[in-house]
C-alpha cells in the first residue's frame, strides 16, 4: 500500500517539473513580475517528494517486504531507529533522500530570493529542475525505490551492520544537503552567466547558500570521518579512500568558492574563478555520486553494483559538464582588461590561496581517478594511499599556512608592512616552540619543524587576533583559528601517536617499551540482534597508570557478517584505542592498540570551523 | 586566441575521461577479499636490519628456492615460541628464512638474536610497519611459504607443530 502511494507522488513529482518548466519559459518573456505558480508548483513538488519519501520510511518501520529496497536492507529484529535510518542506508533510498532535498533546496531558494531579478529566479529554477528531472528519471528507470516482490518474503535480509551506528545514521542527509546545496550554486551561477548578472548583489545572494552548503558539507564529512575511527578500526580519522576523497573534493573547491564570493562581493574581482568553481564544485559532487554508486570504486558506499546506473549517472553528468560549458564560455564576459593586483593586497593573498587550493584538489582529484584509468589503459590494479598524499601534500602545506596567517592581515587594494613587528616575534616564539618539541624525537627534524612551525604560526597570529579585533571578524578568525588548531591536532597525532599490532591468545602477555598488555578474559552476549564477543585487557602504562580495555567483537544474525568495535577511552588529551579481530582457525585474536594524542581535538577544530561558518551566516542574515 | 583554445581542449579531455570511466564501468566488480594464497608476492624494496643500503624484492627472492618470510619482532612474545622453529629451519638446505624485523628497535633486535640465535639469512627492517601492510599482515608474528615468486602458505601468529610439520612437507 504504502509503495503504491510512494511511487504515484512520486510520478507526480515528476509531473510537476514539466509543469514548471512550461510556466517558466512562458513566465521569462511575457511578464514582469515573477509568476507565483511556479512557487506554488515547486512546493507541491517538494510535498510529493516529501510523500513519497515517508512512505519508504514507513514501509521500512513496518518491515513491508513486499517492497523489494525493504526486503535488500531491513529485517524485522532492527531495532526501530536503524530501521528508520535504513531507509537511506540503501542506493534507492538515498536517491530519494537526494531528490527529496533538491526540491527542498529550490523551494527555499525561491522563497528567499523574492527580492531578485525575476528572470534570474526562473533561470535558476529552470537549470534545477532539468537537475531534478534528471534524478527523477533515474531513480525510476533504474533504481525504483519501490518495486515489488512476490510473493512476499517472510523475512529480509538485514542492513549491512556496520551501518548500524548513529553517526553513520545522520552522515548522509547531512551530507546530502552539504552536496546538493552546491546543485543551488551551480543553477545559480548558470543563470548569472546566461543573464550577466555576475555583479556584488549575486555575490552577495549566493554566498549565504555557498555557506549552508559548507557547513553542512563539513559537518558530513567529519560525520563519517567520526564514524571511520571507531567503526572500522583501522585507528585513524582519514586513510585517503577514494571515498572520502570524493567528498574532499566539493569541499576543497567550496571552501576555495567561498573565499572567492568575498572578494567578488567586495571588489567585483575573481569573477570567472567564482562561476567556475561553482560549476566544479557541483560537477565533483555528481562525480562523487557517479563513482560511488557505479561500482567503480570498491566500499562501505558502494551499495549495489548496476552498470546500467552507472552509465545512466555517467551522461548526465557529462551532459551537464557540458551544458554548464557551453553557457560559461558562450555568454561569459571577461573582464575586459586585467586590473593589476598589488603584490601585497588581499587580493592576492586569497589568489593564492585559490592556487594552492586548486593543487591540492588536483592532487586528490588525480590520486582518486589514477588507478581507475590506470586499470581501463592497462588492466593493472594499484591503490594509490598516503604516502602518495603526503609526499604531494604536506611540503605545500608549509607556505600554504604561512599565507594563511599573513593572508587576512592585508589590506584590500594595497597594504604595506607597517606595525607588523610582532608577525617577526610570533615567527620567532613558534620556530623556537617547535624546536623545542621536535628536538628530542626520533623523527625526520627539518621536516617537522618546519611544519609544526608554520602551525604554530598560524594559531598565535589568529590567537591574538581574538584579543586585538575582538568581535570584528569574528567568523573568519574562528574559522582560521579553527583550521589551524586542526593542522597542530593532525601534526602532534601523527608525531606522539604509539601502536602495537599482535596476534594474543587468552591469558598472554604482550610486553613492549611502551606499555605491558594482559589479555585477561573473554565473554560472551547475546544481544538483540547480535552476539558480542567481550575481551577485557588490562593494560599498563611505563609510568604505572592502568587501563581496563574491552574491545568488541559482534556478530550480526542478519546478514551474518563479523563487526568489530573498538574500545575507545577518550580524554581531552589522548584516546587509548583497542580493536580485536578473530583469526579465523586460530585461537589467536589479532589485538590494535592505539595510544593517539589529540584525537578529541581534531574533532573539536573541524567544529570550530563550522562554527566559524554559521556564525558568518548569522551575521549576515541579520545585516 | 587563448580563449579558443581552451574550450577545444577541455572538450578533448572530457571526452577522454568519459571514455575512461565508461570503459571503467564494464570492468568494475565489487571486491572480494580474497585470501593471500598463490598470490604472487608485492615487489618492494626496503632496508636491510641496521644497514643503510637498500635491496628489492627480485634481489631476495630466487627463483625454485623455497623461503619462509617471518615478520617477528623482539618485544613480541610468541616471536620468541616459535623461534626454535625458525632455528630449526635455518639448518636445512631446502628452505631459506627471510626476517622482516617490525616495527623495532635496532638495539633490541640485536639482542633477542643473539640471546636466541639468528634464523635469518636476511633481515630486512621495516620500521613503520608499512611493508608488513603490503604483505597483508595482521600483526607480529606471521610467516609466508614462498616459492617462485608466491605465496604457498600462510601461517598468523606462530608457527605451531603441526604447521612445522607441514611445512617441512611442502618443501620436500
Amino acid at each position: 500500500m504504502t509503495s503504491t502511494i510512494g511511487f504515484y507522488s512520486l510520478t507526480f513529482g515528476l509531473v510537476c517539473s514539466f509543469l514548471i518548466i512550461f510556466f517558466s519559459v512562458k513566465n521569462f518573456n511575457n511578464s514582469q513580475f515573477f509568476d507565483n505558480k511556479i512557487l506554488s508548483i515547486t512546493f507541491l513538488q517538494f510535498f510529493f517528494v516529501t510523500i513519497s519519501f515517508f512512505s519508504l520510511i514507513l514501509a521500512f518501520v513496518y518491515s513491508d517486504f513486499s517492497n523489494e529496497t525493504v526486503f535488500n536492507h531491513s529485517h524485522t529484529t532492527k531495532p526501530l531507529f536503524y530501521k528508520i535510518s535504513g531507509t537511506w542506508g540503501n542506493h534507492e533510498g538515498s536517491l530519494l533522500l537526494w531528490l527529496l532535498v533538491l526540491t527542498f533546496f529550490i523551494f527555499v531558494f525561491l522563497l528567499k530570493s523574492q527580492k531578485q531579478k525575476k528572470e534570474y529566479r526562473i533561470l535558476t529554477s529552470l537549470i534545477q529542475q532539468v537537475i531534478i528531472i534528471g534524478f527523477f528519471f533515474f531513480l525510476i528507470k533504474t533504481s525504483n525505490p519501490f518495486n515489488y516482490i512476490f510473493p512476499v518474503p517472510a523475512q529480509g535480509l538485514g542492513l549491512n551492520p556496520i551501518l548500524q551506528d548513529p553517526a553513520l545514521a545522520i552522515h548522509p542527509p547531512i551530507l546530502y544537503l552539504g552536496y546538493v546545496g552546491s546543485s543551488i550554486i551551480f543553477s545559480s551561477a548558470l543563470a548569472a552567466t546566461t543573464l550577466n548578472y555576475v555583479s556584488k548583489d549575486w555575490a552577495k545572494h549566493i554566498k549565504q547558500w555557498v555557506l549552508v552548503s559548507w557547513i553542512f558539507l563539513t559537518l558530513g564529512i567529519l560525520l563519517g570521518s567520526i564514524w571511520a575511527y571507531y567503526e572500522l578500526g583501522w585507528g585513524g580519522f582519514w586513510f585517503w579512500d577514494p571515498v572520502e576523497n570524493v567528498s574532499l573534493m566539493p569541499w576543497l573547491a567550496l571552501t576555495t568558492l567561498l573565499h572567492c564570493i568575498l572578494v567578488l562581493e567586495k571588489k567585483l574581482l575573481l569573477s570567472s574563478w567564482a562561476i567556475i568553481l561553482s560549476i566544479a564544485t557541483f560537477t565533483l559532487s555528481m562525480s562523487g555520486t557517479f563513482l560511488v554508486r557505479s561500482g567503480i570504486l570498491n566500499s562501505v558506499h558502494t551499495f549495489a553494483n548496476d552498470p546500467e546506473r552507472g552509465l545512466y549517472i555517467l551522461i548526465f553528468l557529462f551532459c551537464l559538464i557540458f551544458l554548464s560549458l557551453f553557457i560559461f564560455f558562450f555568454f561569459f564576459k571577461f573582464e575586459k582588461k586585467k586590473k593589476n593586483l598589488f603584490w601585497l593586497s588581499k587580493e592576492t593573498a586569497i589568489l593564492i590561496n585559490n592556487w594552492f587550493m586548486m593543487y591540492f584538489l588536483s592532487v586528490v582529484l588525480i590520486g582518486t581517478i589514477y588507478p581507475i584509468f590506470l586499470e581501463v589503459f592497462s588492466s593493472e590494479k594499484i591503490s594509490i594511499g598516503p604516502p602518495f598524499y603526503n609526499k604531494l601534500i604536506i611540503p605545500f602545506l608549509v607556505p600554504f599556512l604561512l599565507a594563511m596567517a599573513i593572508g587576512p592581515k592585508l589590506k584590500w587594494i594595497k597594504s604595506n608592512f607597517e606595525n607588523k613587528k610582532h608577525l617577526i616575534l610570533f615567527f620567532i616564539i613558534s620556530l623556537l616552540l617547535s624546536i623545542l618539541i621536535i628536538r628530542n624525537l626520533d623523527i625526520s627534524f627539518l621536516l617537522n619543524t618546519v611544519l609544526v612551525t608554520s602551525a604554530f604560526y598560524l594559531f598565535f597570529i589568529t590567537s591574538r587576533d581574538f584579543f586585538v579585533k575582538g568581535f570584528k571578524r569574528l567568523s573568519q578568525n574562528i574559522a582560521h583559528f579553527g583550521f589551524s588548531l586542526l593542522i597542530l591536532s593532525i601534526l602532534f597525532n601523527n608525531i606522539f601517536s604509539t601502536e602495537v599490532i599482535s596476534n594474543l591468545k587468552l591469558g598472554e602477555t604482550l610486553e613492549n617499551e611502551n606499555f605491558k598488555i594482559k589479555f585477561e578474559n573473554i565473554k560472551e552476549i547475546n544481544e538483540y540482534n547480535y552476539k558480542s564477543i567481550k575481551g577485557k585487557f588490562t593494560v599498563q602504562d611505563l609510568n604505572g597508570s592502568n587501563e581496563i580495555m574491552y574491545p568488541e567483537l559482534r556478530i550480526y544474525n542478519q546478514p551474518n557478517i563479523v563487526t568489530s568495535e573498538a574500545d575507545i577511552k577518550t580524554n581531552l588529551l589522548t584516546d587509548k584505542f583497542m580493536t580485536m579481530n578473530y583469526i579465523q582457525n586460530q585461537d589467536y585474536f589479532n589485538i590494535r592498540y592505539q595510544v593517539k594524542p589529540f584525537m578529541l581535538w581534531i574533532w573539536l577544530s573541524v567544529l570550530l570551523i563550522c562554527f566559524g561558518g554559521v556564525i558568518s551566516f548569522i551575521k549576515k542574515y541579520e545585516g | 586566441m587563448k580563449v579558443k583554445f581552451l574550450p577545444f581542449f577541455l572538450v578533448i579531455l572530457l571526452i577522454f575521461v568519459f571514455f575512461g570511466f565508461y570503459k571503467g564501468l564494464q570492468n568494475s566488480n565489487i571486491y572480494t577479499p580474497e585470501v593471500n594464497l598463490k598470490k604472487n608476492i608485492p615487489s618492494f624494496t626496503a632496508k636491510l636490519l641496521g644497514v643503510k643500503n637498500e635491496i628489492s624484492s627480485k634481489e631476495i627472492f630466487k627463483d625454485d628456492v623455497y623461503y619462509l618470510l617471518n615478520i617477528w619482532a623482539s618485544w613480541c612474545v610468541p616471536c620468541r615460541d616459535e623461534h626454535k622453529f625458525l632455528m630449526d629451519f635455518s639448518k636445512s638446505e631446502k628452505i631459506e628464512i627471510i626476517g622482516i624485523n617490525y616495527k623495532d628497535k635496532i638495539k633490541n633486535a640485536r639482542n633477542f638474536l643473539n640471546e636466541l640465535g639468528n634464523p635469518y639469512e636476511i633481515i630486512i627492517s621495516d620500521l613503520d610497519g608499512t611493508l608488513s601492510i603490503e604483505w597483508g599482515a595482521y600483526g607480529v608474528p606471521e610467516s609466508y611459504l614462498i616459492y617462485n615468486q608466491k605465496i604457498l602458505k600462510k601461517v598468523v601468529g606462530p608457527i605451531s607443530l603441526n604447521n612445522f610439520f607441514e611445512i617441512k612437507d611442502l618443501v620436500k
